[in-house]
């Protein structure tokens, strides 16, 4: 597998997922900086948590006009797979690859805690996964799910929903954690599995999150 | 030289958890005859031309393209001559 992680100025999640994609799934990890363009031939482009141009304006305004990100727009036509963790998934609402748009917290508080997720069953990425529930931390100040109401009938009849949170932390609607695009190759979500997979960080639950959307690769 | 000065709110659809912050502080405050408060962003951009049409050619972009996410905000501007 080729992955482009693209580096963001103020991205600091990138050596995370990057070194769990290396080391769990042997994956070609390169790392873009946000003036350069990805690679022709990547299997997955990974938006990475972090706070890109310092969340100034709105968190993902200014990153989606980067370099790299016009390349990345390039392989979503292609029908490449894309995965935006945290600050990445803001990255794909403000640059529309995903439908809606991440707010403030309810609580106007950043919220950095483990979270149990509900795999969504009607969802082609997590309707394979066996388990119920999934312990995977958020760190966000800027993680409710907005999108008008027909958009979000709409996400939820085409079954975009990834996950939802068993207890919304910070007033999403409709507990939304994760979302994709409907060929599920573009995802995203506010929780970080990347920090879930590390025996020395205690909870493994993201490896079953990565498992599930690389069988659709 | 013209200024452009943006106005930036919360669509009526979204809620604006800051805006209820203070509102409720206002209401301890005893001012309960205020209904509602939405906070918004306010933003000045100066423009180098003598063409006002230029002006206003760029305030309309800035505004659509980057400055402003029409999901969740809507947005109002002027144009002055400096």
């Amino acid at each position: 597998m080729k992955v482009s992680v693209i580096t963001f100025p103020g991205s600091n999640c990138d050596k995370d997922i990057g070194t769990i994609l290396e080391k769990e799934y042997s994956a070609q990890v390169q790392f873009v900086w946000h003036k350069e363009q990805i690679p022709d031939k990547v299997d997955l482009v990974v938006l990475p948590g972090g706070f890109s141009f310092g969340d100034y304006l709105r968190c993902g305004a200014m990153a989606k006009y980067s370099e790299a990100m016009k390349s990345v727009y390039e392989h979503a036509k292609r029908g490449g797979m894309i995965l935006g963790i945290c600050n990445g998934f803001q990255i794909l609402t403000e640059s529309g690859l995903l439908p809606g748009a991440l707010l403030h917290n309810r609580s106007l508080k950043y919220i950095c805690k483990d979270v149990t997720l509900l795999p969504n069953l009607t969802n082609k990425l997590s309707k394979n996964i066996a388990q119920k529930e999934l312990i995977i931390p958020i760190a966000h100040g800027e993680g409710a799910f907005f999108a008008e109401s027909e958009t979000l009938e709409r996400i939820e009849n085409e079954g975009q929903v990834v996950f939802r949170y068993a207890s919304n932390p910070n007033g999403s609607l409709n507990d939304i954690a994760g979302i994709c695009d409907t060929t599920g190759k573009i995802i995203g979500m506010m929780p970080h599995p990347e920090r879930a997979i590390n025996p020395y960080t205690s909870h493994l639950d993201g490896r079953v999150i990565f498992d599930a959307i690389f069988a659709n690769m | 030289m013209f200024i452009i000065k943006i106005n930036i709110t919360l669509k009526d659809s979204v809620l604006d958890p800051q805006g209820q912050t203070v509102l409720r502080t206002l209401h301890d405050q005893g001012k309960e005859n205020i209904t509602d408060v939405r906070v918004g962003k306010y933003i000045e951009v100066k423009v180098k031309t003598e063409d006002q049409s230029i002006a206003e050619k760029h305030a309309k972009e800035l505004c659509e393209s980057i400055l402003v996410n029409q999901v969740i905000e809507t947005f109002r501007y002027s144009v002055e001559k400096l």
